[in-house]
């Protein structure tokens, strides 16, 4: 080939364009052609083919919900578990009327009248192709009743479902919370996938918050329906190939309580409003964790009438409430020994310096005069004396001396004032007072001001402190261990559903609280022991012979006032509503540089009023946890004559 | 009364006609172009499930790409010849540094965030791409001399092979499609094709051991065999045809379709919204659809016949032919002619990038067709 300069001839290339141009348009026209013949093909041709299989034979994608994980106690008692189950399911689109349907279900019994509102609600939300429960857990003669009169009922089905179980019905059930149905606020948080077919959903306590650990990841299933929308096996002369993704179950959680301990928690209280909390010192391990009284969680798995949720939501002693977590009160002298513990660190007394105690305090500029509990007074006392006959004198003295900010600062150390940080939600913080937190409260700058009496009283545990039972479990424990603190914690451990795995948590050590002098601890928990043990103890009954050395603080909260939403009407009820709670706080071996069980109870309006009513039941919790079965037992019959109340402490 | 009707439809008609003109607009391809796009809006809306929200947000869509055809068809197709060479490096540039990134990020990397808005390079590559060889071919005489169309088949393969490692087999082979439509429209000989075509053959091992991600793998088998693989790609292909198929001649009424409707057909707001609007208008709204996109491809190849230099010519002649590509890409795949690739319907489908993409080079088609006279004076 010559290699000449080609020059551009516009004609030519002109026309191979438009030859160009026209291949161009002959191949779209063929295409489109292709094209639209394929579409006759499969629109026209094999019309009846593609129509069969999407509406006579249709197959359905049905999501398989995944097992929640199980709830076991530390010794592997299972705590909650899954039952199979029985529920009506109502599709939309496959119920001729939907107003005639559930009026159906209401007439053989099997709705209530007041659910139909609440139902319409929920249908209309849904899709009209989405499977919807009417009606959980049916008993055997209502599965019956339904099954033989199914036909009448199109677009309605049993299914089988694991639901929610609790085997102990109502123990432990602060702690662990229960699954109820998912309501709108649930929906927000949740991936919608991932709980397809899931009916319930963790509320509260460990189901709560643990809820992404205990749920799981649901699967699908293809599955083939009539055109009633019935599963069916084969149908038609077609047979898809159908598949299933499984769907992942969630992990199982084992928690740090105790469910022996935990039964003796909740015997102790009985009938009566209160909380008991139970800690290990060595790692915030909470041993049980009682609130009185309780309800049975079993009965949101199936669903709660109109009626019966009311009647739990409005009972005088609030059943719902949470008051191992969400019950605030004061303190009163069970803070006794981290003021004392205060007075060393500030150098406002040493151990040894001794107080007379005459029955009443006053002094220039705080007030009215302060009578102590007992009116006789107790005489000379030091540090640990006071704290053992709990002497309202000598805590008067030193609140005066340490000032109440000094007071707030110290105590706030041991986790007062503030969360816990435990693994479950809803906890309060309780109150430390200060002057920086009365400036904090209130608004109007009259009432913003500290007065110098305020401190006086809470000196006591009184005024305006509040903590809630685990707080001074926690706290104690802190005493007890020596300064060290954990962050409570009720699961210690996941196994995973798939690996089968156990992944134990490490527990969570808090920044610990030193003292300049660690001696002081010894002055503190001395103090406590000589609450059990010494002839002048507040609780001396309550370690009689006891075959470990038990160190405990009893307290006394004031009840001022009766809440308005308690609704309470006779004079009889409003006078035991008027009566003191009663508070105990203990640990034992104390003589053990770490102590193995902490426990803080508080019993409402306590029957005789004061401390006398919850040191015994501290005692049932030491024993039941420290002894072996059998010295249990001796104890039990070596006990049983005398009484172990004394007749009152504070 | 009637002549009085009479007038004022003449008079708006003739002010509709001056607009179009001072805007360098197309009237016919105008009007086509907005009955597919208001026919995918009413497609979106039962797709979607009734989600007023997408429908607004696609309307949304539609608009701003009508502002980019309107913008684009201002601008002189001289100063497009001029810029193109720089627009497909910048292109290029942007594709290794998004490269660059996708490398360090180690996953599927398309997007470049600018911070204020996020595009992907490879969109500039469809309306560069066609740009680029025209503007190399316009000076040069026709056809195309061997060495001229091997610099072309880097200039395409580079960016194409980039691309498809991000990994896109779609926007590749329709950017590597817009380059090689030019080279034939400008006249390449048969004897050109016949050996680049050999050449593709000869490569599909080369591509299918060393450059196809195992899913675009799967997708080849699983169209050559639906059945291999019901809940992956094959179920997309299963569930398409029967939606069609169900559909029937004259459909099963708006929003009434089981299939889509009971989301039993996936991606079906985006790649397979041609399935829906089988099932619920039929074999008569596919037909009409596909008549729409007939006409909008033989005015533009009507419109790059009649254009009056080389450059002009072969932008529009490559624009309107990538545009049935598209179209055929997607429709073949959605009924079971041709493998999975991610390919939209235009300007139906769910998404607004693409949309603004053709819209962009329907407004150079625009330009390039409306300044005919001008340049004839100017010649």
């Amino acid at each position: 080939m010559t290699r000449t300069r080609r020059i551009k001839d516009h004609h030519a290339e002109g026309r191979v364009f438009t030859r160009r141009t026209v291949i161009a348009g002959a191949v779209v026209a063929v295409c489109f052609a292709i094209l639209i013949g394929r579409l006759t093909y499969l629109q026209v041709m094999r019309h009846d083919y593609f129509a069969d299989l999407s509406q006579g034979n249709r197959i359905r994608i049905e999501p398989i919900p995944p097992n929640r994980g199980l709830i076991l106690d530390r010794n592997g008692v299972t705590l909650a578990t899954n039952q199979p189950t029985y529920q009506l399911e109502l599709i939309r689109e496959q119920v001729p009327d939907v107003d005639t349907t559930l009026q159906g279900l209401v007439d053989i019994g099997l709705l209530h009248p007041d659910d139909i509102a609440r139902l319409h609600r929920v249908i209309r939300a849904r899709r009209s192709f989405e499977a919807i429960p009417v009606r959980l857990q049916l008993t055997e003669e209502e599965l019956a009743r339904f099954a033989v009169r199914r036909q009448d009922f199109p677009g309605v089905e049993i299914q089988p479902r694991l639901t929610r179980f609790y085997p102990a019905r109502g123990s432990a059930v602060h702690a662990l919370g229960y699954v109820a149905a998912i309501s709108e606020e649930d929906k927000a948080k949740i991936e919608e996938t991932d709980y397809a077919g899931t009916t319930l959903i963790g509320k509260l306590g460990i189901e709560g918050t643990y809820e992404t650990e205990l749920h799981g990841k649901s699967g699908f299933q293809q599955i083939l329906v009539n055109a009633q929308g019935r599963r069916v096996e084969r149908l038609g002369l077609t047979v898809p190939e159908l598949s299933r993704k499984e769907p992942t179950a969630g992990n199982d959680l084992l928690l740090t309580l105790d469910t022996r301990l935990q039964k003796v928690a909740e015997t102790a209280l009985g009938t009566n409003r209160g909380a008991v909390v139970a800690l290990d010192p060595s790692n915030g391990d909470v041993l049980a964790l009682a609130s009185t009284p309780a309800f049975d969680p079993n009965v949101f798995t199936r669903g709660l009438a109109v009626g019966e949720y009311n009647a739990l939501i409005t009972d005088v002693n609030r059943p719902l409430l949470n008051r191992a977590l969400r019950g605030t009160y004061p303190p009163g002298s069970t803070v006794k020994p981290l003021f004392a513990l205060a007075a060393l660190e500030y150098g406002v007394v040493t151990p040894e310096q001794t107080h007379f105690c005459a029955g009443r305090w006053s002094s220039p500029g705080y007030g009215r005069v302060r009578r102590d509990w007992k009116p006789e007074g107790h005489g000379t006392v030091n540090m640990r004396k006071a704290i053992a006959t709990s002497c309202d004198v000598y805590f008067f003295d030193i609140a005066r001396l340490m000032g109440i900010d000094r007071m707030a600062a110290f105590v706030s150390k041991f986790g007062l004032g503030a969360p816990t940080g435990i693994d479950i939600d809803g906890e309060r913080s309780g109150i430390v007072p200060s002057t920086e937190w009365k400036k904090r409260a209130y608004r109007q700058k009259e009432q913003q001001v500290w007065f110098p009496g305020d401190t006086i009283s809470v000196g006591i545990g009184q005024g305006q402190m509040l903590a809630t039972p685990l707080q001074l479990a926690s706290a104690i424990s802190t005493v007890a261990s020596r300064g060290q603190r954990f962050q409570p914690r009720l699961v210690k451990g996941i196994r995973d559903a798939v690996t089968g795995q156990t992944r134990e948590l490490p527990p969570i050590t808090l920044s610990p609280v030193l003292l300049a002098d660690p001696a002081g601890w010894e002055i503190a928990i001395g103090g406590m022991i000589d609450v059990a043990n010494a002839p002048y103890g507040t609780a001396r009954g309550a370690a009689a012979k006891s075959p470990y050395l038990i160190a405990g603080k009893s307290g006394t909260a004031q009840v001022f006032s009766v809440a308005s939403n308690e609704r309470i009407r006779k004079a009889g009820e409003l006078a035991e509503r008027l009566r003191d709670h009663a508070l105990f706080v203990a640990f034992a071996p104390a003589d053990a540089p770490m102590p193995k069980i902490v426990v803080a109870i508080i019993v409402e309006n306590a029957p005789g009023g004061g401390s006398a009513f919850a040191a015994p039941i501290a005692r049932k919790l030491l024993d039941a946890y420290l002894l072996t079965p059998e010295e249990l037992a001796a104890q039990e019959a070596k006990r049983a004559p005398t009484p172990v109340a004394t007749p009152r402490g504070d | 009364m009637s002549a009085n009707f009479d007038s004022s439809t003449h008079r708006t008609l003739t002010l509709t006609a001056r607009l179009l003109s001072a805007l360098h607009l197309d009237g016919a391809l105008f009007a086509g172009l907005l009955a597919i796009c208001a026919t995918g809006l009413g497609i979106i809306y039962s797709a979607a499930g009734e989600d007023v929200g997408m429908f607004l947000r696609q309307g949304g869509r539609v608009v701003l790409a009508l502002a980019a055809l309107i913008t684009f068809a201002q601008v002189p197709p001289r100063f497009l010849r001029m810029i193109a060479p720089w627009l497909y490096g910048l292109g290029l540039l942007l594709l290794l540094i998004v490269m660059g990134v996708g490398d360090i990020g180690k996953g599927a990397q398309r997007w470049l965030d600018l911070g204020i808005i996020r595009f992907q390079p490879a969109e500039i590559m469809k309306i560069a791409m066609p740009l680029f060889c025209a503007w190399y071919l316009h000076e040069r005489p026709l056809p195309p001399s061997f060495p001229t169309v091997v610099v072309l088949g880097l200039a395409i393969a580079v960016p194409t092979a980039i691309i498809m490692e991000q990994p896109d087999l779609g926007t590749a082979m329709l950017v590597a499609v817009s380059g090689a439509l030019v080279i034939l429209l400008a006249g390449l000989q048969f004897r050109y094709i016949v050996g680049v075509g050999a050449l593709v053959v000869g490569s599909v091992p080369v591509l299918w051991s060393f450059f196809m991600h195992d899913y675009q793998r799967q997708r080849v088998l699983t169209f050559l065999n639906p059945q291999s693989d019901p809940l992956g790609s094959g179920y997309h292909i299963i569930q398409s045809q029967i939606a069609i198929g169900s559909g029937g001649v004259f459909g099963k009424g708006y929003m009434n379709g089981s299939q889509a409707q009971l989301e039993f057909l996936p991606e079906r707001s985006t790649d397979f919204i041609f399935a829906v609007i089988g099932e619920e208008w039929g074999l008569i709204g596919l037909t009409t659809l596909l008549l729409m996109y007939l006409f909008v491809i033989v005015r533009g190849l009507y419109m790059a016949a009649t254009a009056q230099d080389t450059f002009g010519r072969l932008v529009a002649g490559s624009l309107s032919a990538t545009f049935f590509v598209y179209v055929f890409v997607n429709t073949g795949m959605v009924t079971g002619l041709l493998p999975v690739v991610g390919v939209p319907l235009p300007l139906v489908s769910y998404g607004g990038t693409s949309m603004v993409t053709l819209m962009a080079g329907f407004g150079i088609l625009m330009a390039v067709h409306t300044r005919r006279s001008l340049r004839s004076r100017e010649l």
